[in-house]
C-alpha cells in the first residue's frame, strides 16, 4: 500500500445454511447431485406455486445473528426484480429494508473489530454452465442451466466499511468463516462455493471521507481475496495519482492474471423494483423462539480463543498459532482439563496442537482423562517427553488408559542409578563439551540429553538428566 | 405528476423485456397514460403516517418443517423445457455481464 | 338437477356419475362450438374420475359430498398432465406436473373435473375477450359478453355444461361474470382457499370460489375446497367454516347497508334491482340503514396500481427458458424480448408496464406507495362501517351484459366494469353475487352482498333469502 493512502473495505459474505431442504419448499438442499434432480414446482418458479418458509432456515438465521451480536428483529421479505436465466422467476426473493439481523460485530483476534451492518436471508439461484471455447461466460454459444441450487437458503452477511488492509480482510473472512461453522449454519466451504465473498473497496487520504468504490466479485479463497484487494486498491491510487477519478462498477477478478476488470457500470445498473413478496408474511420470532436458538449455540470462537490465551502468560507466535488449531478442531478440552489439572498449559497445548490434532478423528478415543494422566506421568518424570508422545499416539489409535499403554510398551522409567550411570559415561564420552557447560555453557545441556537419549532410545527422562547433570557439575 | 412520456413507457417496456413497436409505443403510451391520470386522485390525498398494507391480514411466522420432502422427475421436467441438453435447460448465448 | 341433489342420488346409487357426466358432455358438446367455453374437455381422465366414483358406490365406499357432480374449472388452475393456459399463448401446450390444491379437494370430495374453461389472458379482464383462444359467449345473448375474467367457468354453469365451476376473482373475476350470467358467484375472504396451484395474477387479491345455480350449491363447493393448507403461506390458519349448516339462518335482526358508492353510476335497471333486494331483506326482517363509505371511490385507481404491480412480477417468470413457448433468437435477451412479445396480448402488456412504471424508481411512493396506503384507508373504512351494520349491499356491476367490443377499445371504461366489486379485494374480505330479477333486453343483475373477513355464512344465508324472494 503506498504512503499516504489509505484503503476502506466492506464485505459482503453469502453463506449457503446446512438445512435439510431448501428455503421455500421441501427440495434436498445438497451440493454435487445429478442436474436437476432436486427440483419441484416451487424453486422451478412454475405457475401457481407458492414459497414456504423453512423455519431451519430461520432458526440457522438467528444463529449467525446472535454469534454477530446483531439485534435481532421483526422482518419481512421482498421481491428483487430482474430477468436472468439462473432466477426462475427472474425474481429473487430477499430480504430489504427489514433484515432479521442488524447492527452486529465482530472481534477479530488481532483486536480489531469490525461492525456488522446486517445479515439477512435470501435464496441462491440456479447455475449456468457456459458452453464455448473458453468456459466462460465470454465468447459461449450456449449455456445450460441446472436448478438443484435455485432456492437453497442463503444468509448475506454485509459488514460496516471498517476494513483497512487486505490483510484484515482476510482475517475477518477467517474469523467469519470460523464462527459460521461454529453456530452449525455453514459449512464455510469456499471453494464449492457454500461461502463467497465480494468486496466493497476504495482508497482516501487519511481522514478524508470515503473515495467512490468499486465492488470485486469471483473471490474463491481467502488468498485471492487479499490479492484483489491489494490489487484494486493500488489501481485506484495509481488512477487518482494520474489525475483520473474512480468510476462505481462491478469488477470481476481474474485469479490467473491476477487483475480486476470492469463487469458492469453501476449506471447500467438495473431498477430492481424492490416490494413486498405477498405470497409470504411478517417473521417475527417471539422471545421464546429467539432464546430457544440462542441457548441451543455453542460458545463462539472469539470466547474460546480468549479462554484458551488465558492459560498462557506471554503467550509467543506459535502458540497463538497453535490454539488457532486448537480451536479450529475444537480441542479446547484438552488444553483446559490439562490446566485446570494444573499441569503446564504450554506443554498441554503443544501436545493436543501437534499430536492431537494430528490424529485423524483421534480425538474420538482420546479421553481427557487418558490425556491428563499421560501429561502428569510426563511432569513426574515418569515418562520421557518422547515416550508420552509415544502414550498418546497409542491412546489416539486405540483408546485405553495411559497406564495400559505404558505397561504394554515397557515404559517402566530407567531405575535413577541406571540414569546416573548413563550420564556418567557420556560424560567422560565427551570431555570438551563436559568442560565447557562446567564452566556455564548452559546450552551443552541439549546436547547431553541428545546422548542420553540416544544410548536409552529415548526412554530417559530429559528433566532427570538435567538434574543429574547440575549435581555433577556441583 | 407530469405526463406519461414515450421514452418512459420505451424504459418500462425494455425493463420488461418487452419490444414494441412505433405505433404500439404511441397507442401504449396514450392508454397507460388516462390510466395514470385516473390515479392522480390518488396523488391528492394527504396520506401522511397511514401505513401501508401489502397484506389484508396479519398473519406471522408462518415456516414449514426442514424435512425433504418429494421432487420431481427430471424426465418430465425438462420434456416441458424449449430446449434441453445433458439434463440441463438450454438457453442460447448470454449477452452483457460476464460473470 | 342442482349439484346437492345429484351428488345425493349419486351416493344412493340412484345415479351413476358417468351417466352424470354423460349429461354434462352433452351439453357441452352441444354448444361449445358456439360458445367457447371450454378450452380443453378433459374426457378421458373425468370418465375414469367418475367410473372411480361409481366403484365406490358400487363397494359401499362414500365419495364425498360431491360425489359424481361435473365440475368446470377456469383454465388458470393447475391440473397434472392436462393443458394449462392462463388463456395465454405463451403457455399453450404446458401440462404442469402437479396439481392445485383445490382441485385435489374436489376430487377428493368425489367431483369429477370435466375440463378447463376460458378466461381473459391471465384474468385480466372484465369480458373474456383478452383471452389469446377467442372470446366467450354470454349462454343467455351470444352477442353480448358473460363477464371476466372467469366468463368460462360462468358460461360453463349458466349453459349446464356443469352444475358446479370454479373461478378466480382478483377484482371481481368470479363476481362480475356470476351477476352477467345470472348465477351465483362467490369471492371468499383472502386466505380461505388455497391458492396453491392458481396462476398468479395479482397474489395479494386473488382469491379462488365457486360458481353454482344456487346458493346452496356455491356453499357446499365452498365448504369442499375452504380450510388450511400448509402449501399456501397466506392460507387461514383453520379448518373450513360449516356454511351448509346455516344456509337458512335468515336475516332476521342482521342490519343490511345499501350502500350508495355501490350504486353510484350504475345503469337505472340495476339500481333498481339493489332497491328491490333492500326491501325484500328488510321484509325478511333485516333492518336497512343507507349509508356512504367515501373511501370505495378510491378503490380502481388503487387497485389498477397495485394488481398490476404484482403482475409484473408475477408474470415475469415468462421467459421461454423452462416451459411454455419460446421464440427463438439467437441471443438470450432477444429470446426473452421474443418470447414476451409474441406470447403476451395487449392488456396483458399493458398491465405488465403499468405495474413496471409504478414500482420504479422515482415512482414507487407516488403510485404503489401511495396505493397501499389507500389501501389501509379501505380496510379502516370497511371496519367503520361493519361497526354500525352486519351486511353491505350493492350492485355487483354497474350494467347487464354487454355487447363484444363495446369497452375493448379503451381500456379505463373496462376497468370501470369492476368499481363495485374491487373494494373487497383490496380489503381481503368476503362478497357474494346473487341473481336478483333482470333489466335491459331480459337480462340478469347480479346484486352484491359484502360482509367482513370470514362472514361467509352470514352473506350466504343473506343470498339465500334474496334467492327466495327473487
Ligand atoms: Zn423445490
Amino acid at each position: 500500500m503506498k504512503s499516504g493512502w489509505e484503503m476502506v473495505v466492506g464485505l459482503e459474505v453469502h453463506t449457503e445454511l446446512r438445512t435439510a431442504t431448501k428455503l421455500f419448499c421441501s427440495c434436498a438442499n445438497e451440493f454435487g447431485a445429478a442436474p436437476n434432480t432436486h427440483v419441484c414446482p416451487v424453486c422451478l418458479g412454475l405457475p401457481g406455486s407458492l414459497p414456504v418458509l423453512n423455519e431451519r432456515a430461520v432458526e440457522m438465521a438467528m444463529s449467525i445473528g446472535f454469534a454477530l451480536r446483531c439485534t435481532i428483529a421483526p422482518s419481512t421479505f421482498h421481491r428483487k426484480n430482474y430477468f436472468y436465466p439462473d432466477m426462475p422467476k427472474n425474481f429473487q426473493i430477499s430480504q430489504y429494508d427489514l433484515p432479521i439481523n442488524s447492527s452486529g460485530y465482530l472481534d477479530l483476534p488481532d483486536g480489531s473489530h469490525v461492525g456488522i451492518e446486517r445479515a439477512h436471508m435470501e435464496e441462491d439461484t440456479g447455475k449456468s454452465t457456459h458452453l464455448g471455447a473458453s468456459g466462460r461466460l465470454h465468447g459461449a454459444e450456449r449455456s445450460l442451466v441446472d436448478y438443484n441450487r435455485a432456492g437453497v437458503p442463503l444468509v448475506e452477511i454485509v459488514s460496516a466499511p471498517d476494513i483497512r488492509s487486505a490483510a484484515q480482510a482476510r482475517l475477518y473472512v477467517a474469523e467469519l468463516r470460523r464462527v459460521l461453522i461454529a453456530t452449525g449454519a455453514s459449512d464455510g466451504r469456499m471453494e464449492e462455493g457454500s461461502l463467497r465473498v465480494d468486496a466493497n473497496v476504495s482508497v482516501r487520504r487519511p481522514g478524508a471521507p470515503f473515495g467512490t468504490r468499486c465492488e470485486i466479485k469471483n473471490l474463491n479463497s481467502l488468498r485471492s481475496l487479499q490479492r484483489a484487494i491489494d490489487y484494486e486498491a493500488d489501481r485506484q491510487i495509481e488512477l487518482i495519482e494520474d489525475g483520473g477519478t474512480v468510476r462505481q462498477e462491478t469488477r470481476h477478478w481474474d485469479e490467473s492474471t491476477g487483475v480486476t476488470s470492469t463487469m458492469r457500470v453501476k449506471e447500467e445498473a438495473e431498477d430492481y423494483r424492490y416490494f413486498r413478496e405477498p405470497d409470504l408474511v411478517d417473521l417475527a420470532p417471539d422471545a421464546a423462539w429467539r432464546d430457544r436458538v440462542a441457548a441451543a449455540l455453542p460458545p463462539m470462537p472469539g470466547v474460546r480463543r480468549t479462554a484458551l490465551l488465558q492459560h498462557l502468560v506471554d503467550p509467543t507466535d506459535a502458540q497463538r498459532e497453535a490454539v488457532e488449531v486448537v480451536l479450529d478442531l475444537d480441542l479446547d478440552r484438552y488444553v483446559h482439563g490439562a490446566a485446570e489439572a494444573g499441569l503446564d498449559a504450554a506443554t498441554a497445548l503443544a501436545r493436543t496442537a501437534n499430536e492431537v490434532a494430528g490424529a485423524e478423528d483421534g480425538a474420538d478415543r482420546l479421553s481427557v482423562e487418558a490425556f491428563i494422566g499421560t501429561l502428569r506421568l510426563e511432569a513426574s518424570g515418569q515418562l520421557s517427553a518422547t515416550q508420552a508422545k509415544t502414550v498418546l499416539a497409542d491412546l489416539l489409535a486405540e483408546g485405553g488408559a495411559p497406564e495400559e499403554v505404558v505397561a504394554r510398551r515397557g515404559f517402566t522409567q530407567l531405575a535413577s542409578d541406571a540414569l546416573d550411570g548413563i550420564v556418567d559415561e557420556v560424560i567422560a564420552a565427551n570431555a570438551d563439551e563436559w568442560s565447557r557447560y562446567r564452566d556455564g555453557d548452559d546450552k551443552l545441556a541439549q546436547f547431553f540429553i541428545g546422548q542420553v537419549m540416544a544410548r536409552t532410545r529415548g526412554q530417559a527422562n530429559g528433566k532427570a538428566v538435567v538434574e543429574i547433570l547440575r549435581s555433577r557439575r556441583g | 405528476m407530469s405526463r406519461l412520456s414515450r421514452d418512459e413507457v420505451a424504459h418500462v417496456a425494455h425493463l420488461a423485456r418487452l419490444r414494441l413497436s412505433d405505433e404500439e409505443l404511441t397507442t401504449f403510451t396514450e392508454q397507460l397514460g388516462q390510466v395514470l391520470e385516473h390515479a392522480a386522485d390518488l396523488q391528492s390525498l394527504d396520506l401522511t403516517g397511514v401505513p401501508p398494507t401489502a397484506h389484508p391480514f396479519e398473519l406471522r411466522n408462518v415456516v414449514r418443517p426442514d424435512v425433504v420432502g418429494e421432487s420431481l422427475d427430471p424426465a418430465e421436467v425438462l420434456d416441458a423445457a424449449p430446449d434441453a441438453e445433458d439434463g440441463r435447460f438450454a438457453v442460447p448465448r448470454i449477452l452483457g455481464e460476464d460473470l | 338437477m342442482s349439484a346437492i341433489d345429484l351428488a345425493a342420488s349419486v351416493r344412493r346409487g340412484e345415479v351413476t356419475a358417468t351417466d352424470a357426466l354423460a349429461t354434462a358432455l352433452r351439453a357441452i358438446d352441444a354448444r361449445n362450438d358456439e360458445l367457447n367455453v371450454f378450452l380443453h374437455v378433459d374426457r378421458d381422465g373425468a370418465e375414469a374420475r367418475a367410473r372411480a366414483v361409481d366403484d365406490a358406490v358400487a363397494s359401499g365406499r362414500d365419495p364425498g359430498p360431491l360425489a359424481g357432480v361435473p365440475v368446470a374449472l377456469k383454465d388458470n388452475l393447475c391440473t397434472r398432465g392436462v393443458p394449462t393456459t392462463a388463456s395465454s399463448r405463451i403457455l399453450e401446450g404446458w401440462r404442469p406436473p402437479y396439481t392445485a390444491t383445490v382441485v385435489e379437494r374436489l376430487v377428493a370430495a368425489g367431483a369429477v373435473p370435466v375440463g378447463k374453461t376460458n378466461l381473459d389472458e391471465f384474468a385480466m379482464g372484465s369480458s373474456t375477450e383478452t383471452s389469446a383462444f377467442g372470446p366467450t359467449r354470454n349462454p343467455l345473448d351470444p352477442e353480448r359478453v358473460p363477464g371476466g375474467s372467469s366468463g368460462g367457468s360462468a358460461a360453463a354453469v349458466a349453459a349446464g355444461m356443469a352444475p358446479l365451476a370454479l373461478g378466480s376473482d382478483t377484482g371481481g373475476s368470479i363476481r362480475q361474470p356470476a351477476a352477467l350470467c345470472g348465477i351465483v358467484g362467490v369471492k371468499p375472504t383472502y386466505g380461505l382457499v388455497s391458492r396453491y396451484g392458481l396462476i398468479a395474477f395479482a397474489s395479494s387479491l386473488d382469491q379462488i370460489g365457486p360458481f353454482a345455480t344456487s346458493v346452496a350449491d356455491a356453499a357446499l363447493c365452498l365448504e369442499v375446497i375452504a380450510g388450511h393448507d400448509p402449501r399456501d403461506t397466506t392460507s387461514l390458519p383453520e379448518p373450513a367454516p360449516a356454511l351448509v349448516d346455516h344456509l337458512d339462518d335468515g336475516v332476521a335482526g342482521r342490519r343490511v347497508g345499501l350502500v350508495s358508492e355501490l350504486v353510484e353510476g350504475a345503469d337505472a335497471d340495476v339500481v333498481a334491482q339493489v332497491e328491490r333486494a333492500a326491501a325484500a331483506l328488510e321484509a325478511a326482517g333485516a333492518q336497512v340503514v343507507r349509508l356512504s363509505i367515501p373511501e370505495l371511490r378510491l378503490g380502481l385507481s388503487a387497485y389498477y396500481l397495485i394488481a398490476p404491480a404484482e403482475a409484473s412480477s408475477n408474470l415475469a417468470r415468462y421467459d421461454g427458458v423452462r416451459y411454455g413457448r419460446r421464440v427463438a433468437a439467437d441471443e438470450l435477451g432477444a429470446m426473452n424480448e421474443a418470447t414476451r412479445t409474441l406470447g403476451f396480448g395487449d392488456e396483458v402488456k399493458r398491465r405488465i408496464m403499468l405495474g413496471t412504471y409504478a414500482l420504479s424508481a422515482g415512482y414507487y411512493d407516488a403510485y404503489y406507495g401511495q396505493a397501499l396506503k389507500v389501501r389501509t384507508r379501505m380496510i379502516e373504512a370497511f371496519r367503520r362501517a361493519y361497526e354500525q351494520v352486519d351486511v353491505l349491499l350493492g350492485a355487483t356491476a354497474p350494467s347487464v351484459a354487454f355487447r363484444f367490443g363495446e369497452k375493448t377499445a379503451n381500456p379505463l371504461a373496462m376497468y370501470l366494469s369492476d368499481v363495485f366489486t374491487i373494494p373487497t379485494n383490496l380489503a381481503g374480505e368476503a362478497a357474494v353475487s346473487v341473481p336478483f330479477g333482470t333489466g335491459e333486453a331480459g337480462l340478469p343483475i347480479g346484486v352484491q352482498l359484502l360482509g367482513p373477513g370470514r362472514s361467509e355464512a352470514r352473506l350466504l344465508a343473506a343470498a339465500r333469502v334474496l334467492e327466495v324472494a327473487s
